[in-house]
């Protein structure tokens, strides 16, 4: 299939492969942002075609996963509210809450609709004009335009049964998180493509300058990592602290003006909780104060819930690299994606889900 | 704990869970956890503990295959079929999954209250269209019809019997390291146009449901070669559902290439806009064939001589290794598992 085979194609992965051999001098850690990387990297075993001076650890981005607990009560009390409907990505679905889940939720009566995009949410509202339409907006600043743009179609139709429960987050502020850290082992980053489509990247320059540590905007196909990875090597190789783009035919430097417009016009940036990690200053996205007539947590009068984790799951040392899902004493045990303790586990973009559905020797 | 199974509580923990969910019903882990802690239990028998797709019986000297299914899809009209064509086809496809050449199917049907009465003029139309086809009768039948919001429109149950055809010796469990798998089209293709169609999606190219029945092609192969040890109808939980329980009740090992398998150009495209990976999704006109390989050119030409059949290819291999597992070597020359499904698949957020 054009535009996917030639970066999933075997001659190009070799010969990457080989330049990462020859360039590889000593031991880095690189790690990938994004989960659909870390699902990429698994799904496509690169770990076993990679030197072995090359340890991938893999990080936060993986919207369901660190969408905060309390935000999921949040949605499981909408999806059992009478008269309202709880729209929802088909991945937040099964993230474990303190007790349940949304789809376990749904099989008792519960009110979940899987939607595709938030426009769709938008259009369940008109469809359904006695209930109310709570679209769950979960995700990194990739999904967040989508919902901005749901937002400000409701806005200008007039629409007065939606509203959105915020759960947006961000990378850069993530990414000052891991990096200040001190238990900080993190010599390079891949940076999350499509994040970097929309937002640009020109505001990781500044922090990969602070912590000198190279970053590399890199894509989601095999190719496409390898070759992240490769320039990620080459810089640390040769001293270079900056930004590189290894993923030009999506990402351009300063990424997509109208969508960052829009996130701006309806957004503000705040603090946001991440869950296993904890409050990271700056690094969610809220309502802005003239659409707070959309802010679900407002209207359904949500503020003060909380909810605990169980004390097992180490999702918060899985999504900051400090630990593999092999070293969690539950990994395949306790916790699978049949029954998952953490949302790592259950979610496509989770660690934990990717070393348990492709990897054969440390699993159970 | 007492003794006698009857008398004991349910052995699925409650902390797992409470309620049936959909998934239970997906083919993957939750319906094999169904099975294996309450239908077994309860229900097993020689018979049954075979783990087939229908049942092997000798009554009177001659064989028999035994198999019930129901049909619950959505939409009930489809590109490439309906319900009744499907319902035929899957029963069919169920004895010949047994080595046996079908012979008669009983039908039920549970209406919901106002199904109009054309859709089921045309279900019943596709139902004798396909027992024509397939050379089975429809003998016995029921119908029962629920209020209103008690059922979605029409629910079909089939049960099929069949005539095993002699000499052959088909079950998971005749799996033998050596042997090869053939698969005799593209796969994914009747789970994206039943997606495709309920969630409204549109490509560039309608995709088609591969619903058929495969008994022609089968029994012709049959009749040739004794030597097939395994067939299966790779429907809910996909190839790699279907591979991972041969594997697990062969103790064998399975390789796959990624590279021989077949997937149409839209159906890829589907998946990856969707975020599914099509090795999960369910085929309605596909049969998986272990058998050894000094036969598998023999076989491959037969199977391309049908319709069904033009794509055949092996796809992988019966192993030593690694027992119980399928192993995936992919199209960039790395190997990795391929588990088996847990749930249903979700679209991905990004």
């Amino acid at each position: 299939m054009k535009h996917i085979d030639e970066y999933r194609d075997k001659t190009l992965v070799d010969n990457l492969i080989r330049k990462i051999e020859s360039e590889v001098s000593r031991p880095w850690t690189i790690m990938e942002i994004c989960g659909g990387q870390t699902h990429a990297i698994m799904k496509y075993n690169l770990l076993d075609l990679l030197p072995r001076e090359i340890t991938m650890v893999h990080g936060p981005g993986c919207p369901v996963c660190v969408t905060p607990i309390e935000l999921i009560e949040k949605a499981l009390i909408l999806s059992r509210r009478e008269n309202t409907i709880l729209a929802s990505f088909g991945d937040m679905l099964r993230v474990p809450g303190s007790t349940t889940d949304l789809l376990s939720t749904k099989a008792l009566g519960g009110n979940v609709q899987m939607v595709y995009s938030p426009l769709d949410a938008v259009q369940l509202a008109i469809d359904h004009p006695h209930m109310q339409v709570v679209f769950f907006a979960v995700g990194f600043e990739t999904t967040a335009p989508a919902v901005a743009l749901a937002v400000s179609q409701a806005n200008i139709r007039k629409i007065d049964n939606f509203s959105i429960l915020v759960a947006h987050v961000l990378v850069p502020p993530a990414i000052q998180a891991l990096l200040s850290a001190p238990q900080n082992r993190i010599d390079g980053f891949l940076a999350a493509g499509h994040v970097c489509t929309v937002m640009g990247y020109e505001q990781y320059i500044p922090i990969a300058e602070k912590y000198k540590t190279p970053m590399v905007v890199t894509g989601f196909e095999p190719v496409d990592i390898l070759f992240g990875i490769q320039k990620t090597v080459h810089m640390l190789e040769s001293g270079v602290v900056g930004v590189e783009n290894a993923y030009p035919r999506s990402v351009k430097k300063e990424g997509n003006l109208p969508a960052q417009a829009l996130l701006k016009e309806i957004f503000e940036i705040g603090d946001r909780n991440w869950r296993g990690i904890g409050p990271i200053p700056g690094s969610g996205y809220h309502l802005r104060e003239k659409y707070r007539r959309f802010n679900a947590d407002l209207l359904f009068d949500l503020q003060g819930i909380e909810a605990e984790e169980p004390a097992i799951c180490i999702a918060g040392e899985i999504l900051t690299g400090n630990k593999k899902p092999f070293e969690c004493s539950a990994f395949g045990t306790l916790c699978k994606p049949e029954k998952p303790l953490g949302a790592p586990m259950v979610s496509s973009e989770g660690a934990c889900a990717a070393y348990f559905k492709y990897s054969i020797t440390e699993k159970n | 704990m007492s003794g006698n199974i009857l008398e004991q509580s349910c052995p699925i923990p409650k902390s797992d869970y409470e309620h049936i969910l959909l998934a239970h019903g997906g083919g993957g882990k939750l319906t094999q956890q169904l099975i294996d802690k309450i239908f077994y239990p309860l229900l097993g028998n020689e018979i049954l503990a075979r783990g087939h797709d229908g049942a092997t019986l000798t009554t009177s000297g001659v064989k028999l295959a035994f198999t019930t299914d129901s049909f619950v899809v959505d939409p009930i009209f489809f590109p490439g079929g309906n319900i009744g064509d499907l319902a035929v086809n899957g029963t069919v496809n169920d004895l010949v999954c047994c080595g046996a050449i079908p012979k008669f199917i009983s039908l039920a049907f549970i209406l919901e209250e106002g199904l109009p009465i054309e859709d089921l003029w045309e279900i019943v139309k596709s139902i004798r269209h396909a027992a024509d086809k397939s050379g089975v009768k429809v003998v016995t039948g029921d119908t029962k019809v629920v209020g209103k919001g008690k059922g979605d429109r029409i629910f079909i149950n089939t049960s099929g019997i069949g005539e095993v055809i002699e000499g052959t010796n088909i079950g998971p469990e005749q799996c033998s390291p050596g042997d090869v798998i053939i698969i005799n089209g593209s796969i994914a293709d009747h789970g994206i146009a039943i997606m495709s169609k309920r969630e409204g999606f549109s490509f560039e190219t309608t995709i088609e449901s591969d619903t058929a029945s495969l008994n022609e092609m089968v029994t012709e192969v049959l009749n040739k070669y004794k030597s097939v040890h395994v067939l299966r109808d790779p429907t809910r939980g996909g190839l790699a559902s279907a591979l991972n329980e041969i594997s697990n009740s062969s103790k064998t090992g399975i390789t796959l290439y990624e590279d021989k398998i077949g997937i149409s150009e839209s159906v890829r495209g589907a998946c990856e806009i969707m975020g599914f990976d099509p090795l999960y999704i369910a085929n309605e006109g596909k049969i998986l064939m272990i058998l050894p390989e000094k036969d598998a050119p023999g076989v491959l030409d037969i199977l391309r001589t049908h319709r069904e059949g033009k794509e055949a290819a092996i796809i992988g291999y019966v192993t030593e290794e690694d027992p119980g597992f399928v192993k995936l070597r992919t199209t960039i020359g790395s190997s990795r598992i391929v588990d088996m499904i847990t749930g249903e698949q979700l679209p991905r957020i990004c």
